[in-house]
């Protein structure tokens, strides 16, 4: 790995409360641009709520609470000057469950096109070439390209995680962030997944959260375990398997809790 | 070993007990079903009785002409054209104003202790029974607002009647849509009203037209609220002429008819309050047949 990398996104003494749970406790994290970096660690650690973080959906879900910064790309995303639309297209997720819109695939993937579109209706021709773009990106062109009428819902699952990673294509995003998307998938279709994100990476920062230990090892460049709300460690990913510093990581990994 | 020490002929056989469990089970099966018929007969015998009593009278001219010789022959055009008066307009002020609440209510409004608030207060209100708002509006809409015992008031009255189930059963068709759809749209960057427009509503519009239709039945049925506020034994109007009243007459309307014409009037021809109640019966068993037509036809149309 070069040494040049940016710092995507850094989280300084990050505290969150659901209620008065408190999900998170002071994070201080920096993650490189251009690599993917997994979020490991037992359920319940809040590695999905600091996911959610990175882009403020978090606060849909009801009553939280944070404090904090969070910059992405140089930028303080709680400042008031913030749009969440342009920081959610800006920053977009992929879920456990594939969740294409109840649309056609050629509608699921220009959604965040016409959504977004500043004056009037956009062009057809923009829209075509986005949808051929963003599914030749992430290998379905081939496949879907006279299904692109069809309804999204009925396509094969590895399809639809595909599409749902397709669909933030057109807006360009910065940041991916990912919450266990192959969890839903069989090993053919987590491969698909896997062989895509070494395909995205470098274009985009991809942060993935997961499970699967044996994933994050194959797959990610950085890793971040998680206990508990607090970040045990991050490191490099060979190095948190091979030699954790932190007696918890050490555990964790060996499977002796989880 | 306990393998070895039951003799391979007697394993897997009924034994008492579990013969007695099987008893019970087919006992179970015979009280649901006989239940479920108690249910049909009534049904199928109140249909089947009214029809039959019903049958001298029904006819074209019943359901155009007015009622004549002081209700006791004749039609009942002024009764139908106000239960459609009344049930067209108050779902018309009820439906709008009851499915934006919900959608606030569903899509926008944070769970804390004013919006529990709120949703229980809904709930019971729907529970109220339909005299005490035929009293709020006698006291609301004829007096206060001043607008008299009308067909407005009737209206009006029977809308705060509907208001709170329509809420609720929009609600309810709201919350159906997946919450993962809602995600997807928030994680490109689209507003909440984007999403309720572009995914939920079309994902919902046909549990929330049901709901809304279904209260056609209610409007049209409940006789205390237009009673106290608007509808009247007797208005005579053109017969077969559907535009019939204004906003401020009184109108009659049929399930107040009916009660005229069984308990009010002697001597009344003994299959025209049979008759009312069949007409009544089928205005509202075609409103709701069109109301699951409706739902059959935006059901295919929904995409997942």
């Amino acid at each position: 790995m070069s040494e040049m990398h940016h710092i995507a996104i850094s989280t300084r003494a990050l505290d969150l409360w659901y209620g008065s749970f408190q999900a998170l406790r002071n994070i201080n994290v920096s993650i490189k641009d251009g690599i993917i970096t997994s979020l490991i660690g037992p359920s319940g650690c809040g590695k999905t709520t600091l996911l959610r973080c990175f882009n403020r959906v978090n606060e849909r879900y009801g009553n939280v609470r944070t404090s904090g910064t969070i910059e992405l790309l140089g930028k303080n995303i709680y400042d008031p000057d913030i749009s969440l639309i342009e920081l959610r297209k800006s920053v977009g997720m992929v879920f456990q469950r594939p969740n294409p819109l109840p649309i056609s695939v050629y509608e699921n993937v220009v959604f965040g096109l016409r959504i977004h579109a500043t004056d009037g209706k956009p062009h057809r021709d923009e829209l075509d070439a986005a949808v051929e773009k963003s599914l030749t990106e992430v290998g379905l062109w081939k496949d879907l390209k006279d299904r692109l009428h069809d309804r999204a819902v009925g396509l094969q699952l590895e399809q639809q995680q595909k599409l749902c990673i397709a669909r933030l294509l057109p807006l360009k995003p910065e940041i991916i962030l990912m919450d266990e998307p192959c969890s839903a998938l069989d090993v053919e279709g987590t491969r698909g997944i896997e062989e895509l994100m070494f395909a995205l990476k470098g274009r985009y920062t991809i942060v993935i959260v997961t499970h699967n230990m044996a994933q994050a090892r194959r797959a990610s460049d950085e890793c971040i375990f998680m206990l508990l709300g607090e970040l045990i460690e991050h490191t490099r990913t060979g190095d948190l398997f091979l030699n954790p510093k932190n007696p918890k990581t050490a555990e964790y990994i060996e499977g002796r809790y989880g | 070993m306990t393998v070895a020490a039951i003799e391979p002929g007697k394993r897997f056989v009924r034994t008492r007990h579990v013969a007695r469990k099987e008893r019970q089970q087919s006992v179970a099966k015979w009280i649901f079903f006989s239940m479920t018929v108690a249910m049909i007969i009534p049904l199928v015998a109140i249909v089947a009785y009214l029809l039959w009593k019903a049958a001298p009278s029904l006819n074209w001219q019943f359901l155009v002409d007015v009622p004549k010789r002081g209700m006791r022959e004749g039609g009942i055009w002024p009764a139908f054209t106000g239960t459609l008066y009344l049930v067209v307009i108050s779902l018309a002020v009820s439906a709008p104003i009851g499915v934006l609440a919900a959608i606030y209510l569903n899509e926008y409004a944070k769970d804390n202790w004013l919006n529990r608030l709120i949703n229980l207060a809904v709930i019971n209100l729907a529970g109220v029974p339909s005299i005490v708002h035929a009293l709020f509006g006698l006291g609301a809409f004829v007096y206060a607002a001043k607008l008299g015992y009308s067909i407005l008031s009737a209206s009006l009255t029977l809308a705060i009647m509907t208001l709170p189930v329509i809420i609720a059963s929009t609600r309810e068709a709201l919350a159906s849509v997946p919450m993962s759809f809602r995600e997807a749209c928030w994680n490109v960057g689209a507003t909440r009203w984007q999403t309720i427009r572009s995914i939920v509503l079309p994902n919902s519009i046909s549990g929330i037209l049901t709901g809304v239709i279904l209260q056609v039945s209610r409007a049209a049925g409940e006789t205390a609220p237009i009673m106290f506020t608007g509808a009247v034994f007797f208005k005579a109007v053109e017969k077969g002429k559907l535009f019939s009243y204004g906003l401020d007459d009184q109108c009659m309307a049929l399930s107040m008819h009916l009660y005229t014409v069984s308990t009010q009037v002697p001597n009344v021809k003994e299959s025209i309050p049979f008759a009312t109640a069949v007409v009544l019966l089928g205005t509202v068993l075609l409103v709701n047949v069109s109301a699951i037509g409706l739902r059959v036809w935006l059901r295919n149309r929904k995409k997942w």
